[in-house]
């Protein structure tokens, strides 16, 4: 490479800069051969797909899939009696299990496709034929953390990395100005999912591809902030200087690659300082749009404002999202050990307007082709009750509800079925791999081919399963 | 299709390749899955990783008749190998290695790093007089084979610089480099060399890895994640390294220390390496399960850290690669299965049995002057109590009549009924308090019933006492020691009649843990209460609850008092103590003293009962100034100075070994509940015996592993010390020498340098010392005078198309440092780095809130950073709470510490920029960076600037780089002069003092060095 390419890509950064284009700088840097030295620069998929983002809204703590979307009216008449055969250590409280429960919510059929919804979404019931249904989803573990890690990252343990980090690291990124992954966690301090960090962790990926985890209170990132008494104008200046003095380092060092990814990492800090408060400016959205998220109804305002800053990153180039509905444990996420109907009532009520929102805004934007909105969390919850004043429901393994809308699948489509009280997967099981091979398959990437040599070994998000759900692609 | 194959085979060459090299590695990845060691899962009873079964299809040196060879060219998709299911096709170049092989004979060799190292002579070279040791023959001998030339030497500031940092961490101060530059003499770089190992700082900066092997942490792990204390581990490590411990010892004291004949407090402390796991406390654990966790997590890092083995790998099934069967795991596994521990966590914010007390002799004198004080204070009160009877007789007349005028406030409750709704039993303590214990309900309530003297009621006084007979030594009943009071509620009953309800009006306390704060009692809201932070806090609390106004207590009425906890599941009080009071509102409050009602109905009764007198001597002992009351202060204030020297002093968690050995067995997939059959301790098959002498034994173990005969333990540990200097191994998969090992770039220098570090012949001297046998210094010291090392790191375009990685070595290595030098870098260059080796773990600056998000108990929650020189001690001293590690840390790649971690890997990303350009202790930094660079370089700018670039990057800036330097400098001169708001704001930041004078040149220097602080040459060592 000599001077005069180096200063061509340097004039085309700047240009990129200014704002000519969706250029990432990531393509950018492929172009001029630095992508082996750039980890985050843009790639190719397998093959050619209309997903290219992915907004997952995990319900954690375990959404009941029978009080939600899956309809068993087989269980209402069945409310009150005992389940035959039921191995009480299923759940977590062996000594609390009661009698088959019917849902408390009431079911009808929505949209053209006639998907009965539980009364508790009235918002999103509205938008059924664009989603795609999984009702045979299981996993492996009855407890939070293990499950989370299951769902996130394959396998039931910590230190592998999430599906996040795979598809960072399969496709790298569109933004030059925000992190390619963000996880936005409870505002209500209600804590952080079960097993943190990990949840969104790149394992034994290189730490590029974490998660970047959006702090919901204070500065989002870390080291944000420029320091007390220097301005803007004067940081620019000050990385003038550096990328000046840093380029006569490279003059002397043309091969150095590492080099330039370096001074590109710095000017990738720069913008997002000013970028990561600019996506997260959701009140500069208009009256309407802020409205029709929730912005301004104290119960879901929080979700409202994490679900439009979804859009706002999406339409900014950010690859992968998850927020996580809820905090911790019991009563502070929709793990609804007491109360069913209270819990679930209030928790559907702080997602169901923001989320039916982000749908139709995506929608209307005409980003929802290519947005893949996905819904679910680390298990479903058992058909019989869990004894209490008021009673609730506890973890179940064998049986959880996904839905996915957009990014290429097909709208109104159920896939697989849980037996009739909705105990356990029964028809078309799909396991956690099946469910992140297809989420990787929308993504144009083969989970076979998507590997990372760790420890002398080829490993994969989907371990030595999975099987794409073919059925609700479009 | 016979036609096809037999073309096909025609064009096979001749020579056989290497099977370790080029064979194995095919093999490993694309047929052992399903025909390797595995039996579990080997498909058509066919193996292929030892010859001798392999042979039928192999058929050597005959092509045509090899099944192999039939069904890796075949197309018909039944029949190819690997099945097209598996998606592992082989490549027409693997086909052809495997082609060339079987028809060269198929030879097999054992794994290249399962075979004893052999010390060859190091090879011919043309340019013989650029190879200063034999390592520079094995790496020269490479380069002239593919046409290259070395590189030339660094330059000297270089040189110095990379030496220091690979050394010591830390770079060199300008006097060093100006001393360097004018030391002409032939062994200048030898005497730097032999300084910087000299230099207590080798030690902290070589024990940085071994933190991330053993795990190290300040913390438990898991849910709570509260504090423990294991750096007398680590302050063990800095020293064995600083004093040179040879490796074989340093193995055998870290595995096994605890099990040498007449083994000092400093070798069982060395075995802290494999207590250094995560230990569980979360209630409802099943203890045993996680003991066993515990004991396959020190087999996982046992063998990665000595051997580069998965051996993890072999828990649920024989191993996929490596030759380890499922049964030699468990064998394995029987080594560390002795330990006498539950699995389960003593306590939330403490170290775990076995441990040992890491006193010094210090600490020894002054305990034993404070317990002999002790005995003569409690010998001084026992004299001074006889004298109590004459005291009180004195006393009580006087006290009765001063009492008579005033009304007391608060009485204590005496004679009453406690019972618990969930069944709690209660024990009446010397105090007055009661002690609930037996079940521990969801949700309790406390009935109190009592009688009062006067006819009124207005409130009760609610005290709370930590016991240590409660959870956590603390206040509540909840496994944290905390509690939550939902309600108080009671009514006045009169003898005949209807009760009248109490109704609290007026609620205070004097500790409320935030968010739970006392006016949450009774105020109906769910959710709520008011809690007490019993799982740090543990100190006595008192609350009370008023009615608005007195209510008539009618004679022989009954008051009952009910203490509800219904907010959170058993979170239920534990020991309290009540007063009760008449007393008009107003005059009532928590300060109130308490007068026992038997004080003073003994005070009131003409004769009182020896029971009343007892009572009353109690009072006067407690509460009145007496000889007996002030020897009695004097024996509690010693035995509280003896309680804080022993908390103060440190413990350790160490290993130990129980008399007789747990019996071990092979667990059905790794689970613990599903034992089979049982094993006794032993050894992998495929790795040599033990050495003669040795028990089969965790002792013998060490000795094994620390073995001159075992092939992997030396060559691991050269690789991990070459990738230290050369920034990549010679085996690039520094953590794994088993099967699935990247092939070695050199394996002769490998396996030269592994025999050469049990068995010095070069004469390394380091300080006059010569080498003695696994001389981690001396072995150091030879890498560095090679000449390989002291290349200049510059990519030429000579070389750089033929060996892009430099993994030939045709050019010196560059690579960006790690978190924890890059800290310690720029405190050094700023000059607040506090120099101290060892001790507790410190609190640098961390983002607010850092600890909280992954906890809600525990005692690491609410960080504060220190504000003393606890902000500026070398980062490897930094407080490490696993599951909130340190952020830049972790930005700059550093593992969690959940697990044993071999390899960092050097990532590039924009929040690495951002902690560098805007993090309080870069800016700071900067700051003083700046300030030195006004008060110590010579008065020019230029002066000046140069100065600052030498503590920065250890050389002189070239004229355009001062140039720019200064313009920049310039630039924002004019911009403080003019805001001197934004330059006063900018010298605020960080905790370290700031001068107020030349307030716009210190800020523009501030900014000048944090550009050095972020030049690219700062963050990389090159």
């Amino acid at each position: 490479m000599n001077t005069l390419n180096h200063l061509n890509r340097r004039q085309m950064l700047q240009r990129a800069g200014m704002g000519i284009g969706s250029l990432g700088l990531a393509s950018l840097l492929q172009q001029e051969g630095l992508a082996a030295q750039n980890p985050l620069a843009a790639k190719n998929p397998h093959f050619k797909t209309k997903a290219k983002s992915v907004i997952w809204l995990f319900i954690n703590g375990g959404p009941s899939h029978v009080d939600t979307w899956d309809y068993k009216p087989e269980l209402a008449k069945r409310d009150g009696q005992a389940l035959e055969g039921f191995d009480r250590f299923t759940g977590f409280f062996a000594n609390a299990v009661g009698g088959l429960m019917k849902s408390p919510f009431e079911f009808k059929p929505h949209g053209q496709s006639g998907k009965h919804v539980s009364s508790i979404f009235p918002n999103l019931s509205k938008h059924v034929d664009k989603m795609a249904f999984i009702h045979s989803g299981h996993t492996e573990s009855n407890n939070h953390s293990p499950a989370l890690f299951a769902m996130n990252c394959g396998l039931p343990r910590m230190g592998y990395p999430c599906v996040g980090s795979w598809v960072t690291y399969g496709l790298g990124s569109e933004s030059d100005s925000l992190p390619a992954f963000v996880v936005m966690s409870d505002p209500k301090g209600r804590g952080l999912p079960k097993g943190h960090a990990a949840n969104w962790g790149a394992g034994f990926l290189p730490s590029v591809y974490q998660g970047t985890h959006f702090r919901p209170t204070g500065d989002p990132i870390d080291n944000l902030k420029r320091p007390t008494g220097m301005n803007a104008e004067q940081q620019r200046r000050q990385l003038d200087l550096l990328k000046t003095l840093n380029q006569q380092h490279f003059e002397v060092n043309p091969f150095e690659e590492s080099l330039a990814a370096r001074i590109e990492s710095f000017e990738l800090a720069y913008r997002m300082q000013s970028a990561a408060p600019e996506a997260l400016a959701v009140d500069k959205e208009p009256e309407h749009i802020r409205a029709m998220y929730g912005l301004d109804d104290d119960k879901c305002k929080h979700v409202a404002a994490q679900c439009l800053t979804a859009r706002r990153m999406v339409e900014r180039g950010v690859r992968f999202i998850q927020i996580y509905s809820g905090g911790m444990e019991n009563q502070r996420s929709w793990d609804g050990h007491n109360d069913i109907a209270g819990n679930h009532s209030q928790f559907a009520g702080e997602t169901d307007k923001p989320i039916a929102a982000l749908l139709q805004d995506l929608s209307q934007r005409g980003l929802l082709d290519e947005t893949l909105v996905v819904w679910g969390g680390e298990f479903g919850r058992l058909p019989v009750a869990q004894k209490s004043k008021k009673p609730g429901r506890d973890h179940n393994p064998h049986a959880l509800t996904y839905w996915m809308a957009g990014g290429g699948v097909k709208g109104g489509v159920s896939y697989g079925e849980t037996d009739e009280i909705g105990h356990k997967a029964a028809v078309d099981k799909c396991h956690v791999n099946d469910l992140h091979a297809t989420i990787l398959h929308l993504l144009g990437m083969d989970h076979e081919k998507l590997t990372y040599r760790h420890n002398g070994r080829d490993f994969r998000l989907t371990d030595v399963g999975g099987e794409v759900v073919k059925e609700i692609i479009a | 299709m016979g036609a096809l194959l037999l073309l096909a085979i025609g064009s096979m060459a001749e020579d056989a390749p290497d099977f370790n090299r080029e064979v194995r590695p095919i093999l490993a990845t694309h047929c052992f899955t399903c025909h390797g060691p595995d039996a579990n899962t080997r498909k058509a009873k066919l193996r292929l990783d030892e010859r001798e079964a392999a042979l039928e299809i192999l058929a050597p040196g005959k092509l045509v008749d090899s099944e192999l060879i039939h069904r890796i060219l075949s197309e018909d998709p039944d029949e190819v190998m690997p099945p097209p299911s598996l998606k592992k096709p082989l490549s027409a170049a693997q086909k052809s290695v495997l082609k060339r092989w079987v028809a060269a004979g198929a030879p097999y060799a054992g794994h290249w790093a399962f075979a004893q190292p052999q010390r060859s002579e190091p090879p011919k070279v043309k340019q013989a007089d650029w190879a200063r040791t034999p390592i520079d023959r094995f790496i020269l001998a490479r380069l002239e084979q593919e046409e290259l030339q070395p590189a030339p030497e660094a330059n000297r500031e270089r040189l110095l610089c990379r030496l220091s940092l690979d050394l010591t961490g830390l770079p060199p101060t300008p006097t060093e480099v100006e001393t360097f530059l004018k030391d002409q003499s032939p062994n200048a770089y030898e005497k730097a060399v032999d300084r910087l190992l000299a230099s207590p700082r080798y030690g902290e900066h070589m024990a940085v890895p071994w933190l991330d092997y053993s795990r190290y942490a300040d913390s438990n792990g898991y849910q709570t994640d509260g504090s423990r204390q294991q750096w007398p581990w680590r302050d063990w490590l800095i020293q064995a390294l600083n004093a040179n411990k040879p490796f074989d010892q340093f193995t055998i004291e870290q595995l096994a220390g605890d099990m040498l004949p007449e083994a000092t407090l400093q070798q069982k402390v060395a075995t802290g390496f494999n207590r250094n796991h995560r230990i569980n406390g979360e209630g409802g654990i099943i203890a045993e399960e996680w003991r066993v966790e515990t004991v396959i997590d020190r087999v996982e890092t046992t063998g990665a850290t000595w051997l580069g083995l998965t051996l993890g790998c072999a828990r649920c099934h024989d191993h996929k690669y490596d030759p380890l069967s499922q049964r030699e795991f468990y064998q394995f596994f029987s080594f560390f299965n002795n330990v006498p521990e539950t699995g389960r966590l003593a306590g939330q914010s403490s170290n775990t049995k076995p441990l040992v007390n890491v006193e010094t002799a210090e600490h020894r004198a002054s305990v034993a002057k404070l317990e002999t004080e002790i005995k003569q204070a409690e010998a001084a009160a026992k004299q001074a109590a006889a004298e109590l009877p004459k005291l009180v007789k004195a006393w009580a007349p006087k006290f009765s009549e001063e009492l008579s005028g005033k009304k007391v406030i608060w009485q204590g409750v005496d004679e009453a009924t406690v019972t618990s709704k969930g069944g709690a039993k209660f024990e009446r303590l010397e105090d007055g308090s009661w002690l609930p214990s037996g079940p521990n309900a969801t949700h309790d309530t406390y009935e109190i019933r009592t009688t009062m003297t006067g006819d009124h009621f207005t409130g009760v006084l609610l005290e709370c006492l930590p016991d240590a007979r409660l959870p956590n030594k603390s206040l509540g009943r909840y496994s944290n020691g905390n509690f939550v009071l939902t309600r108080v509620e009671g009514e006045i009953v009169p003898a005949n009649g209807k009760p009248v309800p109490l109704k609290f009006t007026r609620i205070e306390s004097d500790y409320s843990q935030k968010g739970w704060d006392i006016k949450n009692v009774n105020n109906g809201q769910s959710g709520k209460g008011w809690a007490v932070d019993g799982p740090t806090r543990r100190e006595p609390i008192k609350a009370l609850f008023l009615a608005g106004q007195p209510v008539a207590v009618p004679n022989e009425a009954t008051v009952v008092l009910r203490f509800v906890c219904a907010t959170l599941n058993q979170h239920n009080l534990g020991r309290f103590r009540l007063s009760l009071t008449g007393a008009t509102p107003a005059a009532v409050s928590l300060k109130g003293d308490s007068i026992p009602a038997a004080v003073r109905v003994a005070l009131d009764v003409e004769t009182p009962t020896p029971k009343q007198w007892a009572a009353l001597e109690k009072y006067y002992r407690a509460h009145v100034a007496n000889p007996a009351k002030a020897a009695d202060d004097r024996v509690a204030a010693k035995r509280k100075q003896l309680a804080d020297l022993r908390k103060k002093l440190p413990t350790v968690m160490v290993m130990e070994e129980m008399p007789a050995p747990r019996k071990a067995f092979i667990l059905n997939r790794g689970q613990y509940d599903q034992p089979a059959e049982e094993v006794k301790a032993g050894l992998p098959a495929f790795l040599p015996a033990l050495p003669k002498g040795a028990a089969m034994n965790r002792l013998g173990l060490a000795r094994w592993i620390a073995s001159a005969d075992n092939p992997l333990t030396a060559r691991v540990w050269v690789n991990r010390a070459w990738e230290h200097f050369f920034g990549v191994g010679l085996v690039k998969t520094t953590e794994n020498f088993g099967v699935q090992a990247a092939f070695p770039s050199h394996p002769a220098l490998l396996d030269w340098l592994a025999r050469e570090f049990v068995k010095p012949s070069q004469g390394v001297q380091v300080n006059g010392q010569p080498a003695k046998a696994w001389d981690m210094k001396a072995f150091h010291k030879l890498l560095v005078m090679s000449s390989a090392y002291r290349q200049d790191a510059k990519p030429r375009t000579d070389t750089y198309a033929a060996d892009p990685d430099n993994r030939l070595l045709s050019r010196g290595p560059r690579f960006r440092l790690g978190g924890e030098q890059l800290r310690d870098r720029a405190l050094f260059a700023s000059g607040l780095l506090v120099e101290q080796l060892g001790g507790p773990s410190v609190r640098p600056y961390m983002p607010v809130g850092v600890w909280n998000e992954t906890t809600r108990y525990g005692d690491l929650r609410n960080y504060k950073n220190a504000t003393d020189d606890g902000l500026y001690r070398r980062t490897m001293y930094t407080i490490w709470k696993r599951t909130a590690a340190p952020p830049s840390m972790l930005l700059f790649d550093a593992p969690n510490r959940e697990v044993c971690t071999i390899q960092r890997s050097r990532t590039n990303t924009p929040l690495q920029a951002l902690s560098l350009l805007n993090e309080v202790t870069f800016v700071e930094a900067a700051r003083r960076l700046g300030g030195r660079m006004l008060k110590d370089g010579d008065s020019s700018m230029e002066a000046r600037l140069t100065y600052g670039f030498l503590w920065a990057v250890s050389r002189k800036p070239t004229p355009t780089e001062l140039a720019v330097l200064r313009d920049g400098l310039k630039e924002d001169l004019a911009y403080f002069t003019t805001n001197p708001e934004a330059a006063k704001k900018l010298l605020a930041v960080g905790e370290s003092a700031a001068p107020d004078d030349r307030l716009a040149e210190r800020a523009a220097f501030t900014l000048a060095a944090n550009v050095l602080l972020n030049l690219d040459e700062f963050v990389t060592r090159e």
